[in-house]
């Protein structure tokens, strides 16, 4: 196929840029705007300039600290939540997809291809099918109002994630495997200091999608976290939309919402390159 | 350095296939050995069953006096090298040689080092004595530039000698090497070949060299062990394997061009045998017994010279010129020999043209089931 002239390609994608940037453009405007232009842009009276003359940085701090019901605590407390959910999901999600993947991958055992059918099955589940009788299961074990529903089911691989591991390290070479074993590693040592480090480009998938995924997840914390100063970010972001939802507050919930999806943003573009790479990779080889 | 014996050693597949039967073999101390044979012949399997990456049906294999069938490849006092190097791609070159006496240091935690300083400093020390190894290694083989590169900013030739580095710094009892050569040019891979020769002369260890090249094997073994269709076929030296081939593969397998074989029916010749074929008939050497009909006589190709009368009469093919010889394809009564000569001679020759080749001096005879008569 005869590929388009580069002017035209850039065009192409400039356009596509600017549908994808202009909500973010749009968020980016109205929080650093007055109460009265930001509400006024929010009920289409008056429109956004590109820039506002006279950008209102102490609405971040305003914003932030008027999350939760003590000045700054409220905030500093679902960021601190969201860190440490976070990154227990992030941690588990790739340690226990890779290894399941691994085993599923290089390991011989009976009934491999049976449970590997299984696990992909398990994939069909939509997420609120297994709320009720997960939540029950928390209740019965004491774990309500813990942050444990929300971490430990991670250390046990996601179906997703474990067919992507599965995919890529079924192409490592069989020899580097062998030759592990010659310089003495068992599985766990295999997996560890061989195949994880080769994994990369699918880590990095899976960290950020799960890191995206954790971070903006509002159903898991609402369901098994109540009281305020247990919430994450997402949640205290919707008691903050309840509170300051109205036209004269819209600039604090755009600045909240920025501040909230930032690390998110951050990420992406600190691991870009490997994320593309793990996703060509994915559609090649997987 | 160490003996490695093999008793019956024998491989079966799930499902039934045998790749590998009754392997007998006595691999002495420093010996280089080269196991050959076509693809499926079974040569990586009894490898690989050497190395512990494939496990054992039936039989026995020790390593320096100790049976080591149930005992993990990292125990068995070996190194490997693979057909594709195997070299880890995240890792530097050295650090790929030192991968293995990493996992075996005795003082392995950084923990415990953090806590003790008696403990760091044995570590300190352990990490010095590998990394001397390490440097050691690549000064034999060239590689101490290219300690902090990664496998991917190397050649094949280079990835090769670090491959064969990092067995060196292990120091094994027996070397494994498994086709590691055919990745390469035909160029490096005669470089290498010699360099592989000098350093088992340098190491004088026990070395088993897997490869479906039978000129590679000629080139490196002291020993050659030719195996097919997982069995051993022949076990000897370069020349006793080239001289007296037991069998009719053997005889095909060994030597470039491959031997010439003419098949004929055997009958009598006054005291002794003569083998009559479409084309004519020669008397076969005195001594020789012959219990088939059909038999086969096999004719090495520099050993065919073209002469004004001989017993075989035929079409010159086709001439290919190699430098100072030349390999002449003669089609001689249904029978297509292979004469490898003095360019000189070839010269005087023409595609076409017809030409008598003379009795060799030499003939090997195999019966009608293809083994070797005396």
């Amino acid at each position: 196929m005869k590929s388009l002239r580069p002017w035209l390609q850039s065009a192409l994608l400039a356009a596509g840029s600017v549908v994808f940037l202009f909500p973010l453009w749009w968020m980016v405007v109205v929080s650093l705007e007055t109460p009265k232009r930001a509400g006024a842009a929010m009920t289409g009276q008056d429109g956004v300039a590109l820039w506002p003359a006279d950008p209102q940085w102490g609405n971040y701090a305003e914003a932030l600290a008027e999350m939760g019901s003590e000045p700054w605590v409220g905030f500093v407390n679902a960021l601190a939540n969201s860190i440490v959910v976070t990154t227990l999901v992030v941690i588990g999600t790739v340690l226990s997809s890779s290894l399941v993947g691994f085993a599923f991958a290089r390991l011989r055992w009976r009934g491999r291809g049976a449970l590997f059918t299984l696990m992909l099955a398990t994939m069909m589940l939509p997420g609120q099918v297994t709320l009720i009788p997960l939540f029950l299961l928390f209740r019965g074990l004491g774990w309500i109002d813990t942050i444990l529903p929300l971490a430990v089911p991670a250390f046990f691989g996601n179906a997703f994630f474990i067919f992507m591991y599965r995919q890529f390290i079924v192409q490592v070479p069989e020899s580097l495997v062998e030759a592990a074993k010659v310089d003495g590693h068992g599985w766990i040592g295999i997996w560890w200091t061989v195949i994880l480090p080769l994994c990369r480009p699918v880590t990095a998938i899976c960290a950020v999608f799960t890191f995206i995924g954790t971070w903006n997840d509002f159903m898991g914390p609402l369901v098994y976290l109540h009281a305020e100063e247990q919430s994450t970010l997402a949640v205290a972001l919707n008691s903050f939309r309840n509170q300051y939802g109205g036209l004269d507050d819209v600039h604090l919930l755009m600045a909240a919402s920025l501040v909230t999806m930032l690390p998110c943003i951050l990420l992406f573009i600190a691991a870009q390159r490997q994320f593309v790479e793990g996703l060509a990779r994915g559609a090649v080889k997987g | 350095m160490a003996e490695v014996i093999l008793k019956s050693v024998g491989k079966v597949y799930p499902g039934g296939v045998r790749a590998v039967q009754g392997v007998d073999l006595h691999v002495r101390h420093g010996e280089f050995i080269v196991l050959v044979g076509p693809s499926g012949c079974g040569k990586s399997t009894t490898l690989r069953m050497v190395a512990g990456l494939e496990e054992i049906s039936e039989g026995t294999i020790s390593i320096g006096g100790r049976v080591v069938n149930d005992i993990a490849p990292s125990d068995r006092d070996i190194a490997m090298v693979f057909q594709n190097y195997a070299l880890y791609p995240h890792m530097t070159v050295g650090r790929n040689m030192a991968f293995g006496l990493e996992r075996r240091r005795r003082h392995g935690s950084l923990l415990r080092s953090l806590l003790s300083p008696a403990y760091a400093a044995e570590r300190r020390a352990e990490s010095a004595r590998i990394q001397a190894r390490v440097d050691e290694a690549a000064g034999l083989l060239g590689l101490r530039p290219l300690l902090q590169r990664m496998p991917r900013e190397l050649s094949g030739g280079q990835r090769q000698r670090v491959a064969v580095g990092r067995a060196i710094v292990r120091d094994p009892a027996v070397f494994l090497f498994d086709e590691p050569l055919s990745n390469l040019d035909a160029k490096l891979r005669g470089e290498m070949r010699t360099e592989l020769r000098i350093l088992h002369r340098r190491l004088g260890a026990t070395m088993m060299y897997v490869t479906h090249d039978q000129e590679e094997a000629m080139g490196l073994a002291d020993r050659i062990v030719v195996m097919k269709d997982g069995l051993v076929q022949q076990i000897g030296s370069p020349s006793e394997l080239y001289d007296r081939p037991v069998n009719r593969f053997v005889a095909g397998f060994i030597g470039t061009p491959t031997m010439n074989f003419v098949e004929g029916d055997v009958e009598r010749d006054g005291n002794g045998l003569a083998l009559r074929w479409a084309g004519g008939r020669i008397t076969l050497p005195a001594g020789i017994t012959l219990v088939t009909a059909r038999a086969a006589i096999g004719i090495r190709p520099d050993t065919l010279v073209p002469v004004a009368d001989g017993p075989f009469r035929g079409t010159v093919q086709s001439i290919e010129f190699l430098g100072d010889r030349a390999d002449v394809l003669v089609e001689s009564s249904g029978a297509r020999l292979n004469a490898r000569v003095p360019t000189d001679s070839a010269r005087a020759m023409r595609e076409g043209e017809s030409i008598t080749l003379g009795m060799p001096s030499i003939v090997h005879v195999f019966d009608g089931e293809g083994q070797r008569a005396e």
